[in-house]
């Protein structure tokens, strides 16, 4: 708890020096434009650094000049997605509630249920905001219907919901239709650059993996000889050749892969890289057969994973790709082993 | 292009026999799967749906039921390792896997 306090200290809490007072409310005023330190914090959220602590103080903000017939927007504390939403609201005037979702965006917390009813009504409730708008409408994310109950938010609070877009881009276009959205704007994709956005992360949380492979690379690939180098830059290349497709060549392929279960796609990536490294690294035929079974579960498994950064994946296919998919996958890695160790025990004897 | 999963929408079920025609199901599923014809909801295409419950948690009387949960390998091992139900380990302050879906 101590920890979440000072990171409140750390975010935006000590910038919200403005106050816009209606009644004897006093509300924070915010900004539709980010700082350098904004965007720099944004930065680090991509790559990893220091995501600790990157969240906003739950409760009511201003943007522009709101009044009491001024729309209120329902956003998670995750401050990335705070910063994208005021500014999205550059030009408007109006409220922002942020509930307390622990750092989490929309769509995690309200599949977790922190984005939900019941923090919402206490969160009216605590903030008074009955007594600083005149009407009883919020606009909430689109995704955030997974945790919040429309009805009774109403039948407790008295507040209507609106359930906006699913891209806080769209939010002007959606105001200015009269809280009318078009069928494309309540559509969630996954195009390219989502499907981008968590690679960074991803290779930052790889290093583990990195050094395990060496580290098995470097034994399969004994004894000491003078041909040692050779043999070990032909296997790690291999086999972190298939990491790196399976994190960074994966994303932007997904939707021209064939079949429909991630690790098969990954698998097929997986051979594709297992079939040029060979002829790449001029090895032979058994030695390649063992590489590849060895080297595709990775690509499928890192694929697999996969499946938690999509926005269209269920919970029975994927329970059907772990079931069905992890004992191929360890039976596969363990065949390639054995194959890589049997070469070197062969090749050692009849030397 | 449209991408689709495997299984998909199996646990989705609608009784238009207690629907209304609110369209509160139309308004927030990020797949539309319903379409409303003649003032009442129909599962349009199932095979978009990723059980992601939103219709069920919104539908004012109860005509949809869905068996929800996260569509994520990770989670699905982590609930196996673990014995518990299927969870992302978003939760935790250093997690890596924090805040995955790059949408929202
Ligand atoms: S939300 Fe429920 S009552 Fe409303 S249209 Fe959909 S199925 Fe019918
Ligand atoms: S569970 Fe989600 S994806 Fe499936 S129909 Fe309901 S709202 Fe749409």
């Amino acid at each position: 708890m101590e920890k979440s306090r000072k990171s409140f200290g750390s975010g935006l809490t000590t910038k919200f020096t403005p106050v816009l007072s209606i009644g004897d409310k006093h509300i924070p005023k915010t900004s539709s434009t980010l700082t350098v330190r904004d965007i720099l914090g944004r930065w680090k959220v991509r790559w990893g650094i220091g995501r600790r602590g990157f969240r906003v103080a739950p409760g009511l903000y201003a943007v522009g000049e709101p009044d009491r017939k001024s729309p209120v927007l329902v956003t998670a504390n995750y401050k990335m997605t705070f910063d994208l939403v005021r500014q999205a609201l550059a030009g408007i005037d109006a409220f922002i509630l942020v509930l307390d979702t622990k750092g989490i965006n929309v769509w995690c917390a309200a599949g977790k249920g922190t984005f939900g009813t019941a923090e919402l009504e206490a969160r009216i409730t605590s903030t008074g905001l009955r007594d600083v708008v005149g009407h009883r409408e919020l606009i909430l994310p689109q995704l955030g219907a997974v945790g919040v109950a429309a009805h009774e938010i109403y039948a407790k609070t008295g507040f209507a919901v609106h359930y906006g877009p699913v891209r806080i881009d769209d939010i002007k276009a959606y105001i200015a239709a009269g809280m009318e959205k078009t069928p494309a704007m309540a559509r969630v994709q996954f195009k390219l650059r989502d499907r981008l956005a968590i690679i960074p992360v991803e290779i930052t949380q790889a290093l583990p993996i990195v050094i395990a492979i060496a580290a098995a690379c470097s034994l399969l690939s004994l004894p000491f000889d003078p041909a040692f180098g050779v043999r070990f830059f032909s296997r790690v290349a291999t086999m972190l050749g298939a990491v790196a497709v399976g994190i960074v060549l994966f994303p932007p392929l997904l939707p021209y892969l064939p079949f429909r279960a991630f690790a098969a796609k990954g698998a097929i990536l997986g051979l594709i890289w297992s079939l040029a490294a060979a002829s790449l690294f001029r090895m032979s035929v058994p030695i390649s057969i063992s590489l590849a079974l060895a080297a595709i579960p990775l690509t499928a498994f890192l694929a697999m994973q996969y499946t938690g950064a999509s926005t269209y994946t269920n919970i029975n296919g994927a329970r059907i790709e772990v079931t069905r998919g992890i004992p191929i996958i360890l039976i596969s890695e363990l065949l390639g082993l054995m194959g890589l160790i049997a070469e070197r025990i062969l090749s050692v004897r009849t030397a | 292009m449209e991408l689709r999963y495997f299984s998909a929408g199996k646990s989705l079920a609608l009784d238009t026999g207690s629907c209304i025609g609110c369209g509160r199901c139309v308004e927030v599923c990020p797949h539309a799967v319903f379409s409303i014809n003649d003032r009442l909801a129909a599962i349009e295409v199932r095979d978009r749906c990723m059980e992601c419950g939103a219709c069920g948690r919104n539908c004012p009387t109860g005509a949809i039921t869905v068996k929800s949960g996260v569509g994520c390998a990770f989670a699905i091992i982590n609930g196996m390792v673990s014995g518990k139900e299927p969870s992302c380990d978003c939760d935790g302050p250093e997690s890596p896997r924090k805040n995955r879906k790059a949408c929202c």
